[in-house]
C-alpha cells in the first residue's frame, strides 16, 4: 500500500473529501415533447462524463437502430428505459437521473412532456429546488411551458431555468433569444417564480451545455453545468423547530423515543416544546442521533427525541417549539391536482396522508378548477385526472400543520381511495378554515344520501334469516368484525337482543311474531336512513314477514342471507340448549319442531352452514355485497 | 455527545432521507423484512437501519436468499456481521432447485429458480408484506423510473401501470388483496455516494471487493475467480494467481472479476472515477438483451 504522503495519495484524498462534503441540488426537467429534453440531458452527462464508456458504445449501438439521427449518436436513447415506452417512442412516467460534479450531487426528476401526464410532474416537482424548462428557439414560450411553469410554481419551486434549445435552428440569433427570454422572464412573474433565468444552449451541439460556447459571443452567463454547481440553494433552517413523530421506539419500560425527520427549524437539549394537536408541553430531554446523542439537530435531520415529562405522544403527532407552535385545523382551502382515471367526487370519502398522520378526508366543495394554460377559473363540480382544482378540505380530526408556501413537509397532502389503496390526488394545504367562516357545510342537504356518503359507504340491509343454530349471529359477527376493519360503518341487530329491550312486550304467536320483525324492520330502515349497514339476525321464519320487510327499501338495499343447516345439525349444536327444552315440551311454538321454518325462494345469498365454516360463509356475504 | 455536526452535505441528505424511508416502513407495514444480499449495498442498507432504530435494536429481521453459489468469503462474513449486530438473519434455501439447475450451463434458470422463484417463496412462506432491498435507480436505465415504494401484484409482479405517485416522498404503503411492497431506501444513491458512505462511516463490506491475488481462470473474456470445485475446469484450464477484484458480488460462476491494484477504498473510489465502466457490466447474467432487467423485475425478482 502506498504511503499516505506520496502525492497521487493525496491527490485522490483531498478529491474524496471534496466529494464527501459536496451538497445536492434537486432538480425538476420538463418540457413539452420534441423540445430535445432527452437529447439536452443525454448530451449534457456525456459531455461531463458521466456516463460509463459501455453505455455509451450501446447508446451508439442502438442509434443506429432506433436512433432519431439517420444512424448519427442520439444522446435521447441514453435515458431510454422500459421496453414500451421505446417502442411507443414516449416517456410514460418521471424518470430519476444522477450525476455530479466535486462541488455538488444532483438528483434529477425528468418529467413526461405530454399534458395527459401533468400528473407525473407532481412527484418531480414537489421536492424540487429548481426547475428546468425547455424552450424550442423556434417556437418561443408555448400553452405548454406556461402549463410546466404553473405546476412547478403551485409545488413551490422559487426557481426556474429557462433552457432556450436548438439554438442551431434559429442560426444563434442574439435578437431572437434576447425576444424570447424576455417572455420567458415574463411568463415567470405572472406565475409567481421568484427567480427566473434563461439560458441559450443546442443540446445537438453541446453549446453552453459544459462549457461556453463560441457560437454564443453574445451571451454573458455561466454554460449549463456550471449554473448549476452555482445556483444558490434555500433550506428552511430559520422557520421554528416542527418534527412530526414517525413512530414511538420503545424497546422496554427504561427508554420511549419519538422518532421523525425534522421538518423545520432546529432543536436542542432543553427546548421547551408542545405536541400539536393536544397541546401538551414538555421539554426535549436528549436529541439521539444514529449513533449517540447530539446537543442539537437541524431541518431535514433524522433523529429521535425523548421528553422530560411523560406525555402521551403518538405518530402523526407533531413536536415543536412551544412559542411558535404550527397551526392546528380541521378544514382548510387547498390547492388539488387529481391523479387517478376516476374523478375526485365532493363529499365521497378518502384518506388524506399529511406528514406521518393518516385520516379521513371529503373534498366539501370545489370552488373552482385552473385553466392549466390560461389560469384563468372555471366552474367544475368534478376534478378528472390532470385537473387541478381550488378546493374545500374537511379533515375527520384537527391536524397540525403550515401552509404550504411557508414548509412543505407539513403543507403538502395525497389523497388515497379506500377501496383501490390507489394514491388518487395530491394537494397543498393553503390556509385553515376557522368553523365560523365554514359557510361550505350549508351548500350540502343533510339527506339519506349525504349521510352515506360522509361515511363513505352504500347503506345496505343484510338480512340474516335461518333456524335456531344455524350460525346466524356468528356469521353477522364475523362480517361486521371484517366491514368495520375495512373503515365501513355498521350495526347488528339481533333478535335475542331486541326481544330484551324494544320487543320484551312480545311473545311468540303468529301474530307477536308479525310485529316483532314489523318492528325490526322499521328500525333497520331508519338506520338505513343514518347512513349504516344493518345486519339483522333473526330466525323469521315465515316468507310473508320477510317479504314485507323487503318492501320497506329501495331496489338494491336488502339482501336476504338464507344460512342454511338442517334441522339435525342445529339441533345436535344446540347452543343454548332450546332444542332440548323444545322437545321436553317446555317451549311452546318453538321452529322447526312446534312451528315451521318457511326456506327463502329466491334469497341474495344461500350459505350452507352446515357443511361450509363460518368464515367463509362470512367471506361469502361480504364478497355478494360487493362495496 | 458528538456536539452540533454539520448537516448539509449530499451524503448527509442521503443517510438522513433513507433512515426516514426505513422507519416509515416498519411504522406502516404489518411485517417487513431486509432483504440482506451480503454485498455493498446491503452492507450501507444494514448499517442505516441500525442507525434508524438506534439506541433498540431494528425491530425486523434480515432475509438472505442463499443460491448456494456464493462466495465462502461473503457466507462468512454474512454469519459475522449477524453475530455482532445481533439482528436476526433468516437464511432460505430454494432446496427443491439444489442439483438441478447449474449456474455454468444454464445461468438464466439457475438465477430463475434460486433467487427469483427463492425469493418469491421466502417472502411468501413468512407472510412479509414489505420487503426492503438495496437496489439503486443508477445501477440499470430500467430502474430509473422505479418507485421509492415498488406495489407488487398477485405473484409478486411489478406492474408499469399501478405504480403509485410520491410526491413529497409521501409513501402509500395501504394494500389490497393479495398486494405486497418493495421498498428501496437507497433509490436516490449512485454507486459512487455508497463508496463514499462506507469511507465516510468505516462500514465493512466483504474483502472481495479490495485488489488480491486470487487464483483465476479467463472464459469468453471474462475473469472468474475459483471458489470451489463444483465448477468442471476444461482442458488445460488451470487457475492463475491474478490481482483481482469486484465490483459488485453475486454467485461466483456468474460475477466476473476486474483486473485491479485497488486494494483500499480511497484507490477503489479513484479506480472507479478514472475507468467508467458500469458495474452491471461484471454481471455476466445481465449480458444477454439491454432490456433484461425489466423482464426480470416483472417476474418478481428485484
Ligand atoms: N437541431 C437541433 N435539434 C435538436 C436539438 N436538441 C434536440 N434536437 C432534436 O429534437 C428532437 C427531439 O429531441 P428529444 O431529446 O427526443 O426531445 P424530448 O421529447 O424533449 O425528450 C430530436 O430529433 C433531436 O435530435 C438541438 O439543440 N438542435
Amino acid at each position: 500500500m502506498a504511503a499516505v504522503t506520496e502525492p497521487a495519495t493525496t491527490m485522490i484524498a483531498e478529491r474524496l473529501e471534496a466529494l464527501v462534503n459536496r451538497d445536492t441540488l434537486r432538480i425538476a426537467i420538463c418540457g413539452s415533447v420534441d423540445d430535445g429534453k432527452s437529447t439536452l440531458l443525454g448530451r449534457l452527462l456525456a459531455e461531463a462524463g458521466m456516463i460509463p464508456e459501455d453505455r455509451l458504445a450501446q447508446m451508439v449501438r442502438d442509434s443506429r437502430k432506433h436512433g432519431t439521427q439517420g444512424g448519427a449518436p442520439d444522446y435521447a436513447l441514453l435515458l431510454d428505459g422500459l421496453e414500451a415506452e421505446r417502442e411507443q417512442g414516449i416517456t410514460i412516467d418521471v424518470a430519476w437521473r444522477y450525476f455530479g460534479t466535486d462541488k455538488r450531487a444532483f438528483i434529477v426528476a425528468d418529467c413526461p412532456g405530454h399534458a395527459q401526464y401533468t400528473r407525473n410532474m407532481a412527484s418531480g416537482a414537489s421536492n424540487a429546488e429548481l426547475g428546468i424548462v425547455l424552450v424550442d428557439a423556434r417556437a418561443g414560450v408555448q400553452t405548454q411551458t406556461r402549463r410546466h411553469v404553473a405546476i412547478l410554481s403551485m409545488f413551490g419551486v422559487q426557481r426556474v431555468l429557462f433552457a432556450v434549445n436548438k439554438l442551431d435552428l434559429i442560426e444563434y440569433d442574439p435578437a431572437r433569444y434576447a425576444e424570447i427570454e424576455r417572455e420567458c422572464a415574463q411568463l415567470a412573474r405572472t406565475l409567481g417564480i421568484a427567480h427566473g433565468d434563461a439560458i441559450p444552449v443546442s443540446a445537438l451541439n453541446a453549446d453552453n451545455l459544459v462549457a461556453s460556447s463560441p457560437r454564443t459571443p453574445w451571451y454573458a452567463g455561466p454554460p449549463l453545468l456550471s449554473y448549476l454547481e452555482e445556483v444558490p440553494l434555500e433550506r428552511r433552517g430559520e422557520a421554528a423547530f416542527a418534527m412530526p413523530v414517525q413512530w414511538v421506539n420503545r424497546p422496554d419500560h427504561s427508554f420511549r423515543g419519538y422518532v421523525g425527520s425534522i421538518a423545520a427549524g432546529r432543536v436542542a437539549t432543553g427546548d421547551e416544546v408542545i405536541v400539536m394537536p393536544s397541546g401538551q408541553r414538555s421539554r426535549i430531554a436528549r436529541v439521539i442521533g444514529g449513533d449517540g446523542d447530539l446537543k442539537s439537530a437541524q431541518a431535514d435531520q433524522a433523529v429521535t427525541l425523548t421528553l422530560a415529562d411523560q406525555i402521551d405522544v403518538s405518530r402523526g403527532d407533531v413536536i415543536a417549539d412551544a412559542a411558535q407552535p404550527p397551526q392546528v385545523a380541521a378544514q382548510f382551502g387547498c390547492h388539488l391536482l387529481w391523479l387517478d382515471d376516476v374523478a375526485l367526487l365532493p363529499g365521497r370519502r378518502y384518506l388524506l396522508k399529511l406528514a406521518t398522520r393518516t385520516l379521513g378526508a371529503q373534498v366539501t366543495e370545489i370552488k373552482h378548477r385552473i385553466d392549466p394554460d390560461t389560469q384563468a377559473q372555471l366552474a367544475a363540480t368534478r376534478l378528472s385526472a390532470n385537473e387541478i382544482g381550488v378546493c374545500n378540505l374537511s379533515l375527520d380530526a384537527e391536524v397540525a400543520y403550515e401552509p404550504y408556501a411557508r414548509n412543505r413537509r407539513l403543507g403538502g397532502f395525497i389523497l388515497v381511495d379506500r377501496e383501490t389503496q390507489a394514491t388518487v390526488g395530491c394537494g397543498t394545504l393553503d390556509f385553515g378554515l376557522r368553523r365560523d367562516r365554514n359557510v361550505h357545510w350549508q351548500h350540502l342537504d343533510v339527506d339519506r344520501a349525504a349521510r352515506a356518503r360522509i361515511k363513505g359507504q352504500q347503506p345496505r340491509c343484510l338480512w340474516f334469516t335461518g333456524l335456531s343454530g344455524a350460525g346466524k349471529s356468528t356469521i353477522a359477527n364475523l362480517v361486521e368484525r371484517r366491514l368495520h376493519a375495512e373503515g365501513f360503518h355498521t350495526i347488528i341487530l339481533d333478535g335475542d337482543n331486541i326481544r330484551h329491550g324494544l320487543n320484551r312486550d312480545l311473545g311468540f304467536t303468529d301474530a307477536d311474531r308479525v310485529e316483532n320483525i314489523r318492528r325490526v324492520a322499521e328500525v333497520a330502515k331508519l338506520m338505513l336512513d343514518a347512513g349504516l349497514i344493518v345486519l339483522v339476525s333473526f330466525i323469521s321464519p315465515f316468507r310473508a314477514e320477510r317479504d314485507m320487510a323487503r318492501a320497506l327499501f329501495n331496489d338494491g338495499e336488502f339482501m336476504e342471507v338464507f344460512v342454511d343447516a338442517p334441522l339435525d345439525v342445529c339441533e345436535q349444536r344446540d347452543v343454548k340448549g332450546l332444542y332440548a327444552k323444545a322437545r321436553a315440551g317446555q317451549i311452546a311454538n318453538f321452529t322447526g319442531i312446534g312451528s315451521p321454518y318457511e326456506p327463502p325462494e329466491n334469497p341474495e345469498v344461500h350459505l350452507h352452514s352446515g357443511s361450509e365454516g363460518a368464515a367463509d360463509s362470512a367471506k361469502r356475504v361480504i364478497e355478494a355485497l360487493g362495496l | 455527545m458528538t456536539g452540533t455536526a454539520a448537516f448539509q452535505t449530499h451524503l448527509d441528505r442521503l443517510e438522513a432521507e433513507s433512515i426516514r424511508i426505513l422507519r416509515e416502513t416498519v411504522a406502516e407495514c404489518r411485517k417487513p423484512v431486509l432483504l440482506y444480499s451480503i454485498g455493498k449495498d446491503s452492507s450501507v442498507l444494514l448499517h442505516l437501519l441500525l442507525k434508524a432504530f438506534y439506541p433498540a435494536r431494528p425491530p425486523l429481521p434480515l432475509l438472505h436468499v442463499n443460491t448456494t453459489w456464493k462466495f465462502r468469503e461473503m457466507i462468512e462474513f454474512r454469519d459475522r456481521i449477524a453475530r455482532e449486530t445481533g439482528v436476526e438473519l433468516i437464511e432460505y434455501i430454494n432446496r427443491e432447485g439444489i442439483g438441478k439447475t447449474d449456474p455454468l450451463n444454464d445461468p438464466s434458470r439457475h438465477t430463475y429458480v434460486m433467487k427469483t422463484q427463492a425469493l418469491r417463496q421466502a417472502l411468501a412462506d413468512h407472510g412479509f408484506d414489505a420487503a426492503i432491498g438495496g437496489a439503486r435507480r443508477d445501477e440499470d436505465p430500467a430502474r430509473a423510473k422505479e418507485r421509492v415504494i415498488s406495489l407488487r401484484g398477485a405473484g409478486q409482479r411489478w406492474e408499469p401501470r399501478k405504480q403509485r405517485p410520491e410526491p413529497w416522498s409521501l409513501f402509500n404503503t395501504r394494500l389490497a388483496g393479495d398486494e405486497t411492497l418493495r421498498v428501496f431506501p437507497l433509490s436516490d444513491w449512485t454507486e459512487l455516494d455508497v463508496w463514499l458512505y462506507i469511507r465516510r462511516e468505516n462500514i465493512p463490506v466483504v474483502p472481495l471487493y479490495f485488489a488480491a491475488e486470487r487464483p483465476v481462470i479467463e472464459r469468453k473474456g471474462a475473469l472468474l475467480v475459483y471458489d470451489d470445485d463444483r465448477m468442471p475446469l476444461n482442458d488445460g484450464e488451470v487457475p492463475q494467481p491474478r490481482r483481482v477484484r469486484f465490483r459488485t458480488l453475486g454467485c461466483w460462476p456468474l460475477t466476473a472479476a476486474v483486473e485491479s491494484t485497488a486494494s483500499n477504498l480511497d484507490e477503489i473510489i479513484d479506480e472507479m472515477l478514472e475507468t467508467r465502466v458500469s458495474e452491471r457490466a461484471g454481471r455476466i447474467i445481465d449480458h444477454d438483451p439491454s432490456d433484461s432487467m425489466e423482464r426480470k423485475k416483472r417476474e418478481g425478482y428485484f
